[in-house]
């Protein structure tokens, strides 16, 4: 035991020293050319944000006269008036509860059928998972036309319910995919033990397979989220009453109002990019974790 | 025997039900009766339909010039949006897995563009091309920054390429580098043991063993630029003269814009069939050259 220890530790210790010049000869000038190319690369992807910031601060004719100069003056009441003239917290409320909602349920229901659908592989299943591989390439523009009558049929037009349900349908043939090939990939057996145990299927399911879907459960939620969160058309067609804005229609909305006010326009902006931009930095691992895991499912 | 079937029915119908149902309601049905709009001339308002048999797909074909044009710019937007994506994806990529200092900042700056909406990043760049990058030209005196940037056909064609390509390349970058991560290292060290050069260890081990992920990444590209909607929305409007009008936007403005459903109908159905075929020529063309280790 002892000497085991000492051995690695006099191998831990040796490592370094032929290590640190390898190290050093590793960073070569031509990595650094590299990295000095890639930086100024991502600071020329990032220039549309810096127009974006310095310029919403700053009065109209400033903006016209001095587009990509520092503000004269920093105008921070164009936020003000930008904040009112949205609504912007209103948008913020409607864009998250339909977010979450959508999110919540459709992971939730998809999950519980691409499970069913795998371990119960009836005649009838197999069909409606073909079903919902075939839907995945059906391009939204090819069913808004009569989703708005059959919304309207079943009187949930204009409400966060009729925008949820469509969610729900709409974004079931990719979610249930990326489930279904996740499940065929959990072994059995540990649902056997849980059945010899006395566990009702619903309490496998809930108990047992759930918190081992874990991982694609988040793949499956980031996926959405940026889909759900930043979607324009649908949200656009069911939602007409100004109260139930989202962030997008919000957006597309006051510019329809304010053409080349750039002034209000871009503060608008910058509110409406605010918060998935945070999102995005706080859940970074997360999402980018998420984004290769779906390709490699998708 | 009879209370175990009832059970596995009463399962079928909690587990399976739901999703099955809003499929059904939100994407089966609305595809059929769209499919039955098609051969009729409805207007989106008025209970009476008249049946017109081919009538809209013969229209469309040969009296509508707007629908070909669409069509036209989008397959050429659609070859250059997946070609240029794909390749500043895979070359971020490929220098974001070397060991740089800036690696993580880096690979953070160029996904930011993607997770804001198509419909937002317009706008921004609406001003970027307005106002922008006419400042850049006067501070540079390069004529490159003062055409008239959404004014002109051929330079609002390439300006909603060059946003295009600012959104994705850092999504199709993620995926490569994920696939350039579980290459094996064995793999490329016998490669260079036999002496293989930078360039042929990338094109004859790395290329063919990433292949999975081009699959995937020409697929998102393609359906990504075959459905241009938002961007090309808040962006250009379609404009000048239409002459950007995407697929989408087009069936788009036949049904909200001049009220032909039912012609609004046959061009979603003739987008879906085109739609599908290429994702079933691209799936089967890059499966194909995957390999297997």
């Amino acid at each position: 035991m002892n000497t085991t220890a000492t051995t690695t530790r006099a191998a831990s210790a040796a490592a370094p020293s032929p290590a640190t010049p390898k190290k050093e000869r590793r960073y070569s000038a031509s990595l650094l050319i590299t990295e000095a190319v890639i930086v100024l690369l991502g600071l020329i992807f990032l220039v549309p944000f810096y127009f974006l910031l310095v310029n919403s601060v700053k009065e109209y004719g400033d903006i016209l006269s001095n587009s990509s100069g520092w503000p004269l003056a920093f105008h921070w009441n164009n936020y003000v008036e930008a904040w009112k003239a949205t609504d912007f917290p209103m948008a913020f409320l409607n864009s998250l509860w339909i977010t979450v909602v959508s999110n919540v349920l459709l992971a939730l229901i998809c999950a519980m059928a691409a499970y069913k659908m795998v371990r119960r592989a009836t005649w009838f299943n197999r069909i409606l998972y073909l079903g919902f591989v075939a839907a995945m390439v059906i391009p939204f523009q090819s069913i808004m036309i009569p989703l708005v009558q059959v919304l309207s049929g079943l009187d949930i037009m204009n409400s966060r319910t009729g925008l949820i349900i469509a969610y729900l349908g709409f974004g079931a043939p990719m979610t249930v995919f990326l489930f279904h090939g996740f499940v065929k990939s959990v072994p059995i057996d540990i649902e056997e033990a849980g059945r010899v145990d006395g566990s009702t299927p619903y309490g496998i399911f809930f108990r047992l397979v759930l918190p081992l879907m874990q991982p694609i459960i988040a793949t499956v939620i980031i996926l959405n989220t940026l889909w759900i969160w930043n979607d324009y058309l649908m949200p656009y067609l069911i939602l007409q009453d100004p109260g139930l804005r989202t962030i997008p229609i919000a957006t597309y909305t006051f510019f329809g109002q304010y053409t080349k006010q750039w002034d209000l326009a871009l503060p608008a902006l910058v509110l409406g990019i605010t918060p998935v931009v945070i999102f995005f930095l706080a859940m970074q691992k997360y999402i980018i974790e998420g984004v290769s895991a779906g390709s490699v499912k998708g | 025997m009879n209370k175990k079937r009832g059970s596995q029915l009463i399962q079928q119908l909690i587990f399976v039900g739901p999703t099955a149902l809003f499929f059904v309601v939100i994407v089966a049905v609305p595809f059929f009766l769209g499919l039955y709009y098609s051969f009729t001339s409805w207007n989106g308002i008025s209970k009476h339909t008249e049946w017109t048999g081919l009538r809209n797909y013969v229209h469309i074909f040969t009296k509508d010039p707007s629908f070909l044009n669409s069509f036209w710019f989008t397959a050429k937007f659609t070859v250059l949006g997946l070609v240029l994506t794909n390749l500043l994806g895979f070359a971020l990529a490929y220098i974001l897995t070397r060991k740089l200092f800036t690696r993580n900042a880096m690979r953070t700056v160029f996904f930011i563009p993607h997770v804001i909406g198509g419909l937002l990043l317009g706008f921004i760049w609406q001003f970027i091309f307005v106002r922008g990058f006419a400042s850049i030209g006067q501070a540079t005196g390069w004529s490159f920054f003062n055409l008239s940037w959404l004014g002109t056909e051929s330079t609002a064609f390439w300006s909603i390429v060059i946003v295009f390509v600012w959104q994705n390349a850092g999504y199709l970058m993620v995926i490569y580098i994920s696939a350039l991560n579980n290459v094996p290292k064995g793999l490329l060290e016998a490669a260079k043991v036999d002496g293989a050069g930078r360039w042929q260890v990338l094109k004859n081990v790395t290329i063919p063993l990433v292949m999975p992920a081009v699959t995937v990444c020409l697929f998102l590209s393609i359906s990504w630029s075959f459905k241009l909607f938002d961007l090309n929305l808040s962006l250009t409007k379609g404009g000048p003269f239409k002459a950007t009008e995407s697929v989408a936007l087009n069936i788009y403005n036949e049904a909200y814009t001049l009220s032909r459903y039912g012609m609004g109908s046959a061009k979603a159905i003739i987008f879906f069939v085109i739609v599908a075929i290429i994702s079933m020529i691209q799936v089967w063309a890059t499966k194909r050259k995957e390999v297997q280790v």
